[in-house]
């Protein structure tokens, strides 16, 4: 059966810069899979190509075998990929229920997105309490947590998680992983995008090292963390 | 100051909360109460000195079809949050599109009713011309570019002779009329007052509706953050084209309204100065607000009209030898300059700020308190 998201040989560019110099990847349904790698090597340019945001100018991207390289962004999400980007983005002066219902907008408001609001709520308790207050007054965990529970609103079948860590306290960092790990248990693949290597490599079942655009090695979690050349780059010790 | 305000408010609560219900027919009741009230009110000192009833309902008619430009406006920028400076052309369109249908000039003397959908129309495709290749563009950009269209828009239609007849423009426009019952005049304001008045109505019950659609909700989200709107499912190239499209369809119907009004279009009414004076309208009455933005558009208009004119005969009777050289109707520009420099450094978010925009202007707190 074909993998649920694919990336062969992706090339993408800015301009004239060469951002991604042919990654390819895959995500398995039900999977978590991590890419580590330093300031620009291309992580957020990956997640970003992937959900359409930009343009691959040469590769493929196949979501359970589907091409999706050429789709709108909007299409992609309809497919099943949800985007919590980097820097958290949350529609500051919404709140946090609205933001909420944008995350649910390509689906028919009714019992299943109400459903799906208690399901998020449930994972985030300090949302429901912060429902109606607007997100950008929020703390940067919380904001965090909104990000990701909108781009659960759109019901994924796989969720790009963009540096879900940054900027935040180690306790709430720890918070965040553990919802990870219970949005993959509840069937959720995710591919996470991490500078917190330790902790990404934790969770995680498989990873890729990216490095100035390139995956340089891919191995099970276990292993990467044991590697030395990994352990010395991006675990620090 | 604001205490002042809710103690004046309060009585009216239940009114309010009423028509927070049913606001299509609040706006209905609202327009109707101020369309008589208007003419009754220039039947009194020190109104009924300044000009006569039917000069005041011609001006006020005029005042109207300004503050539907700006209500156009207002989708395009106080909703879809795109700086458009070309506003004026898509009002052109229109109103060449009636002289063309029905004038002397061309020969052809379509009613002026089904013109009115044909200016909307006319309006929409250019919206969505003018929009297509623009919309990567943001902000400084964007502005730039809707400027340009906005002075070509003009410029072609005063150098394309032949279909335009040039800076002459073309005169003796069809006046509306319903068969039968009642033809319209230059000589009697009333009828085209009343046209403009459920005209305005409509438009306004529209764009209400709009806000608090899906659609208004996708713009929201396209002006906080077009990347997480993006993300988060949202066509934002069809959203923004959308938001053209009703801006420039409302200033098509607008500018034949505006044809049929004054029989004649010529480029010069439709320069730069016509988008920038519907812009001092938006920001002056708070982006965003559909409300405050027409009463924005009806400050204006009738401060320059009215007051401006009043300043002349002033200086006039007084005889004060410099001033006299002073014609203060060019003074008009200058009251935008001023209108749109004030209010961005004072209140940018209007003198009746949208909700959501009071959020957006406001410092964010941090704290346990909720929005409302």
């Amino acid at each position: 059966m074909a993998p649920l998201l694919e990336l062969k040989d992706v090339h993408t560019y800015y301009g004239a810069v060469h951002a991604l110099r042919g990654v390819s990847l895959k995500v398995e349904e039900g999977e978590i899979v991590t890419l580590i790698g330093s300031n620009g090597a291309g992580k957020t340019t990956t997640l970003r190509t992937i959900s359409g945001l930009e343009r691959a100018r040469s590769g493929s991207i196949k979501l359970k075998g589907k091409s999706i390289e050429k789709a709108e962004a909007h299409e992609i999400v309809r497919l099943g990929v949800g985007h919590s980007p980097e820097g958290r983005r949350v529609f500051s002066r919404m709140s946090v229920r609205e933001n909420l219902e944008m995350g649910a907008f390509l689906r028919k408001s009714g019992p299943d997105v109400q459903k799906d609001f208690k399901k998020v709520f449930e994972l985030f308790p300090r949302l429901k309490e912060r429902e109606s207050q607007a997100a950008g007054t929020m703390s940067g965990g919380e904001q965090q947590m909104l990000a990701i529970g909108r781009a659960l609103m759109a019901q994924p079948k796989i969720l790009l998680l963009d540096e879900p860590s940054m900027g935040l306290a180690p306790i709430l960092v720890e918070q965040i992983f553990d919802i990870i790990t219970e949005i993959n248990s509840r069937g959720t693949a995710v591919l996470l995008v991490e500078q917190n290597a330790m902790m990404a490599l934790g969770i995680a079942k498989r990873g890729y090292i990216l490095q100035i655009g390139e995956v340089t090695l891919e191995d099970s979690c276990d292993k990467l963390a044991k590697n030395p050349k990994v352990r010395e780059a991006y675990l620090g010790v | 100051m604001s205490r002042i305000v809710d103690a004046v408010n309060a009585p009216f609560a239940p009114v309010r909360a009423y028509f927070r219900k049913h606001r299509s027919f609040g706006i209905f009741v609202g327009v109707v109460l101020l369309s008589v009230a208007l003419p009754l009110l220039t039947r009194v000192p020190p109104f009924d000195g300044i000009q006569s009833t039917n000069a005041w309902v011609n001006a006020f008619t005029t005042a109207a079809i300004y503050a539907m430009l700006a209500m156009g406006l207002n989708v395009v920028i106080g909703f879809a949050g795109l700086l458009d400076l070309g506003y004026a052309a898509f009002f052109a369109l229109g109103g060449y599109t009636y002289a063309l249908a029905a004038s002397p000039f061309s020969g052809i003397h379509l009613p002026f009713w089904p013109m009115l959908l044909a200016g909307g129309i006319v309006g929409a495709i250019f919206g969505v011309l003018l929009g297509a290749p623009t919309l990567r563009l943001r902000g400084d950009y964007l502005a730039i570019v809707t400027l340009g269209f906005g002075e070509i828009v003009p410029i072609t239609l005063m150098n394309a002779d032949k279909f335009t007849d040039g800076v002459n423009g073309i005169g003796g426009i069809d006046k509306p009329s319903i068969p039968g019952i009642l033809q319209f005049t230059l000589i009697n304001p009333w009828p085209m007052y009343g046209l403009v008045v459920v005209l305005f109505t409509l438009i306004m019950i529209m764009i209400y509706r709009l806000e608090d659609s899906r659609l208004g909700r996708t713009w929201d989200a396209i002006r906080e953050d077009e990347l997480a709107a993006e993300s988060s499912g949202v066509n934002t190239v069809i959203a923004k084209l959308q938001a053209f499209a009703v801006g420039a369809s409302i200033a098509g119907i607008v500018g034949v309204v505006n044809a049929a009004k004054i029989t004649i279009v010529t480029p010069d009414q439709f320069r730069f100065a016509v988008s920038i004076s519907a812009l001092a309208a938006v920001v002056l009455g708070g982006m965003g607000n559909t409300i405050g933005v027409a009463t924005g558009a009806f400050i204006i208009y009738l401060f320059q009209s009215i007051l401006l004119k009043q300043l002349n005969t002033l200086v006039e009777n007084f005889n004060i030898p410099i001033l006299n050289q002073v014609d203060f109707l060019e003074f008009q520009y200058v009251l935008y300059g001023i209108v749109l420099v004030l209010m961005m450094l004072k209140r940018p978010q209007g003198i009746f700020p949208a909700r959501r925009r009071m959020r957006e202007f406001a410092p964010l707190k941090i704290g346990k308190g909720g929005l409302k």
